[in-house]
């Protein structure tokens, strides 16, 4: 079988699991917004204005609720060792990779998909078209940092304490594409020339490029006993 | 012991370690199509190490495993002729037993699915649960869908860890059957057990491991009684 179909198989068998509780969804969304609510009312209205922090939050948001999507990756193959039921099919072990990548992408994409109006919401952003390029740097960002999120999950799901070891592994490694995409998101929406823009979309492209590559490489190795 | 045909499974040196444990030590061991082997031993013997080894769960840390001519651990598709019913069912609690199925289906590139799902799940008496998420099921119902699980591929080298766990008598029957079954048609089944009378009849072969070594490699004796002090006495030594 070739590594796109098991893939494919793989990603479908995630989210219809997901889809028929919608528990990390549900759970993902309602923390997208409550991260959204305490910057709202924990600033101070006089000295901080909403424009200045929105990107930033959005992107504090973005990445945490993320988080707890991706921390659901691999938990539900540790119910009566399921993952080793698909490294016993005759398929490469960069196909779990893939597939699981893609699950977890779609996740992360659909919570983003719901949080972000809440942002636009909140936060007074005045519509326009740069969001639409806010919402294509938010696809580019999370491309890079679920490649990194489902390798570190599929190594902290064998180890007692996964929910609180991908965190601690997964943060540092979204540092570079919450900081860049925040960076992108703040000249968008200050309407800056697209010149100053294309070193942060690099950044970030790049980041994809390097981690699917890496991930890609790394995943056999970690699912090897 | 084995016969004029290729090897199905050739495992040469195998040893492995986790830490400062060993697990396997150097075993040696060749099977061929037809064989059922009963491997025994007592705990920590490393009998499920062995069959996770052949599987290709478990790399070992030195020697080879080949499974039709390929080795396990790099060539996906030595994997495709193999099945393992493990202490562990491989299955997802929120899938139902046929989505299940499906899915296992899928990762092995099947053809005609709807209807292997079907016979898989008749083959087992599962029908009336097919439907069902297997978060409900009992222990017993869960094993019969591990069965139906690990050999809807048809494959051709059944590893069974323990496979009578928590089945009934009729369906401990019916696993015995099948077993008889897989060595007519020419496939070869390695049946880790602590009580080798569980499938003693369809055997044609008994290993023993100890301590990691194989100490006892024989085809199966008439009697199982007269098997059992030559067991004791392996053990004992």
């Amino acid at each position: 079988m070739s590594t796109l179909h098991a893939a494919l198989a793989i990603a479908r068998k995630d989210l219809r699991i997901e889809w028929r509780h919608k528990t990390a969804l549900l759970t993902a969304t309602l923390f997208a917004i409550l991260v959204l609510l305490i910057f709202v009312f924990a600033r101070d209205p006089a000295s901080v204005p909403l424009a200045a922090i929105a990107p930033s939050v959005l992107w504090v948001t973005l990445a945490l609720s993320a988080l707890v999507a991706l921390n659901r990756a691999f938990l539900l193959e540790r119910e009566h060792s399921a993952l080793e039921g698909i490294l016993l099919a005759p398929v490469a072990r960069q196909a779990i990779f893939w597939g699981k990548w893609l699950a977890n992408l779609a996740f992360v994409l659909t919570v983003q998909a719901i949080a972000f109006p809440l942002w636009i919401l909140f936060f007074n952003v005045t519509p326009s078209l740069a969001l639409i390029a806010v919402a294509g740097v938010a696809v580019l960002a999370a491309i890079g940092f679920t490649a990194v999120g489902t390798l570190f999950s599929a190594m902290a799901v064998r180890t007692r304490f996964a929910e609180l070891l991908l965190p601690v592994l997964l943060l540092p490694f979204m540092i570079p594409p919450v900081f860049a995409a925040s960076e992108a998101t703040l000249r968008l929406l200050a309407g800056r020339p697209m010149g100053e823009l294309w070193g942060w979309l690099r950044l970030l492209a790049l980041y994809d490029l390097a981690f699917l590559v890496l991930a890609n490489l790394l995943f056999p190795v970690v699912v090897d006993e | 012991m084995m016969g004029d045909a290729a090897p199905l499974v050739l495992a040469r040196g195998v040893e492995r370690k986790f830490g400062p444990v060993v697990a396997l030590r150097g075993v040696d061991l060749q099977l061929t199509a037809g064989e059922v082997v009963l491997l025994l031993g007592p705990n920590g013997a490393g009998k499920s190490t062995l069959l996770r080894c052949i599987a290709g769960l478990a790399r070992p840390t030195r020697g080879t495993i080949l499974v039709a001519g390929r080795d396990v651990h790099s060539d996906p598709l030595a994997r495709a002729g193999l099945g393992l019913l493990s202490h562990h069912a491989f299955v997802y609690d929120d899938l139902t037993a046929r989505e299940n199925l499906r899915f296992a289906a899928a990762l092995h590139g099947l053809d005609g699915v709807e209807a292997r799902v079907q016979d898989a799940l008749e083959a087992v008496g599962l029908m009336r649960w097919a439907d069902t998420t297997v978060a409900g099921f009992s222990r017993g119902t869960l094993q019969r869908l591990a069965i139906a699980r690990s050999t809807l591929h048809h494959p051709a080298l059944l590893l069974l860890d323990e496979p009578f766990t928590g089945l009934d008598a009729a369906a401990a029957a019916e696993l015995r059957h099948r077993i008889a079954a897989d060595r007519t048609a020419g496939r070869a089944v390695i049946c880790v057990t602590h009580e080798p009378g569980e499938a003693w009849l369809p055997a044609t072969r008994v290993v023993v491991l100890l301590a990691g070594r194989l100490v006892l490699d024989l085809p199966r004796p008439d009697s199982l009684e007269e098997f059992r002090v030559t067991y004791a006495r392996a053990i004992a030594s």
